[in-house]
């Protein structure tokens, strides 16, 4: 789960880690007045949950709390396009109203798990302000890296070696030290998937100080983490991904296509947009419907359909195992007998119950293609959604 | 021959008085595991279809001589109950659990270095040896016996893909989901080094995703191996920065896609099926060379 700049920023700030003055802002007038108690000169910054919003006009330097209020207000209720969201863009509700630094140098410090070390790892570089992908791709001995045991912590030399390897001058040192300790003690009670600093700048004054951070808290952990959880900004999220999940259709997500999939399986589910992709089609959306034998599941994900104006067309997808082919046949027909459907849907179906699934099908009357196999049925939604 | 499991299997299952551990137990027992016990705390002395309950693995362990676990505790509880296995001494370790938070593996893969006890999944289908034993929640008759090796990150793209093996002809030696989260208990390429040495297996496919690096560490062992590998990486549509699912399945940044992961194992030598529906034939064209 993804959290705002702000909200990670409070949790830095209650780790012990000094972070800059500012405060967050909902109004033009709220940003003014935070901009008055900076002394005026300040950064205007949207909280959205994407990257690349400076160059797409999200952060903004205000010379005066005049300045500020007018930038919020362009700002605000807008919806902010970057290279990470769709065409569609991210709504900004709040604005970060920020101390203005002055930069001596940018740094960047990470920490996420090593999957296949299978322990945290952190990281530092100083290309700081740069994607860290593309450092890793183009210049990875750029990146330093310490692996850290979790029985043993993050231990001071994990601390000196990146922070001697960053160059630090001494005033710095032991403010980066002490930093990469807290962010590590944070990364584990907070059940974080990524801890990003980028930048992390030494200020002209010598301090130490988080200029953008981002914190990912692991989806899987949420249940124990109540307190996280609850900074969830459903405002960032798509509406249609907010209504499937509020009909209790998980694992939907919104693309940019006109075929509806409805698939039982993650790996399945992208292997099957693969396929209708390959026939020449573009897929609306990934769903993964689950292993939960309920005829409703299969009923709300139609209703997500029927609400998805752009669809032309559904492909269901089902390889029953642990879900039985027969209970999602059944929910088709519910659905049927509870919406007015009006695309076309083609279905292909194996595995667990196919027989009596198929029968259920045939017996209602439903209109639907039937495909044989993955490809076949690919090909029939991408024709008739081309119609 | 097979690899991990085969008929000398002697399997428990953990969490076997819950609904899908008690289903998938019988459904092992019936293609013909050995399902010599299950564990559920509080429940010792009961029966579930006649395999008798142990309140602990130490205790199961003494009683019935297993040598294998299957999984189905739910997430909170998992990593506990892989760590209590591993520590009675079992093996070979199966976790079908899905949704354990990431840093309770960085715990138990801590503690099962120690012990050098194998785990596979969390979060995965299981294993099945078909005609011999299966510990796993998949449909055991679209499985046929035979020499291709299946090793995937998915459960229902590893159903589909066997299918179409299974209506070829091409029977399986056995077929491993090594599970879909961030940190798993067995890798690509621990699975491929596994199949290599197996005299039955001929040639393996190899189920990728999107997200973090293991298919190109399985593309470093590729290099070095003498039997065929067929591979294909689910996902290449999926956008930057989505959980696709699974909670290992996101594309970071620019790092992570199905199009770099299938250029490296291309590279290192595996065949690469252009569709997932072109998995089966794909492998067929590589035995026939």
């Amino acid at each position: 789960m993804k959290i705002h700049e702000y909200q990670a920023k409070q949790i830095l700030a209650q780790a012990g880690i000094r972070i800059p003055k500012g405060s967050v802002a909902s109004t033009p007038a709220e940003a003014r007045q935070a901009a008055g108690e900076l002394g005026g000169k300040c950064v205007i910054k949207a909280q959205v949950h994407a990257g690349g919003r400076g160059k797409a006009g999200g952060i903004k330097i205000a010379a005066n709390p005049q300045e500020a209020e007018s930038l919020a207000a362009q700002m605000l209720g807008k919806r902010l396009v970057t290279h990470q969201t769709t065409s569609e863009g991210v709504l900004i509700s709040k604005v970060l109203v920020e101390e203005a630094v002055e930069v001596q140098r940018e740094l960047y410090l990470g920490l996420t798990i090593d999957g296949q070390a299978g322990v945290p790892v952190m990281m530092a570089s100083t290309a700081g302000g740069m994607e860290i992908e593309e450092v890793a791709r183009t210049e990875p001995e750029k990146i330093l890296k310490a692996s850290i045991s979790p029985t043993s912590g993050f231990l001071a030399f994990h601390g000196r070696r990146l922070a001697f390897g960053l160059g630090l001058e001494p005033a710095v040192m032991s403010q980066a030290t002490s930093l990469m300790s807290c962010l590590y003690k944070l990364f584990v009670s907070h059940d974080l998937s990524l801890a990003e600093i980028n930048p992390l700048v030494v200020t002209k004054d010598g301090r130490l100080l988080p200029l953008d951070c981002k914190l990912n808290i692991d989806d899987n952990a949420l249940f124990r983490r109540p307190e996280l959880a609850a900074l969830r900004d459903p405002g960032q999220e798509d509406v249609l991904e907010l209504q499937a999940l509020s009909l209790g259709v998980r694992n939907y997500i919104k693309l940019d296509g006109n075929i509806g999939c409805m698939v039982n399986g993650a790996g399945l589910a992208m292997a099957v947009l693969d396929q209708i992709t390959s026939a020449g089609g573009r897929p609306a959306n990934f769903l993964d419907i689950g292993t939960s034998n309920n005829t409703e599941r299969v009923v709300n994900a139609f209703k997500v359909f029927v609400a998805d104006t752009r669809v032309k067309a559904v492909l269901i997808n089902i390889f029953g195992g642990m879900a039985r082919v027969d209970v999602i046949a059944q929910g088709m027909v519910e659905a049927h007998q509870q919406m007015k459907i009006n695309f076309p849907i083609v279905v292909r179906l194996a595995g667990t119950n196919v027989e009596a699934g198929k029968s259920i099908l045939e017996k209602s009357g439903l209109k639907y293609t039937s495909a044989s196999d993955m490809k076949d049925a690919a090909g029939k939604v991408v024709a008739v959604a081309k119609k | 021959m097979s690899i991990l499991i085969d008929k000398n299997t002697r399997l428990i299952v953990q969490g076997i008085t819950g609904g899908e551990g008690s289903f998938h137990a019988q459904r092992c027992l019936e293609y013909g595991t050995k399902v010599v016990g299950g564990v559920t705390p509080g429940k010792g002395g009961a029966q579930v279809a006649g395999i008798p309950v142990f309140n602990t693995v130490d205790r199961a362990v003494k009683e019935t001589e297993a040598n294998a676990s299957l999984i189905f505790v739910p997430a909170a509880f998992a990593p506990d109950s892989i760590m209590e296995s591993a520590d009675a001494g079992i093996p070979l370790i199966v976790c079908i659990t899905e949704g354990i938070p990431t840093l309770d593996m960085v715990t138990v893969m801590n503690y099962l270095r120690q012990k050098g006890t194998r785990l596979i999944g969390p979060n995965c289908p299981g294993v099945i040896s078909p005609g011999k034993s299966k510990a796993g929640i998949m449909a055991g008759d679209i499985h046929l016996p035979g020499s291709v090796g299946v090793v995937s990150r998915s459960g229902t793209l590893t159903y589909e893909t066997v299918a179409q093996l299974t209506a070829l002809g091409l029977g399986q030696s056995t077929c491993v989901g090594i599970g879909g989260d961030p940190i798993i208990g067995s890798s690509f390429a621990e699975i491929l080094q596994l199949f290599q040495k197996d005299r039955a297996t001929k040639a393996v496919v190899l189920i990728g995703e999107i997200g973090g690096g293991k298919e190109q560490e399985a593309a470093e062992f590729i290099k070095i191996m003498t039997k065929p590998v067929i591979a294909f990486v689910a996902g290449a549509t999926a956008p930057p920065g989505r959980r696709m699912g699974h909670a290992g399945a996101i594309i970071s940044g620019s790092s992570g896609t199905a199009k770099e992961k299938m250029a490296v194992l291309k590279a290192a030598g595996a065949i690469i099926a252009p569709t997932p529906s072109e998995i089966g034939t794909t492998v067929r064209q590589a035995l026939a060379r």
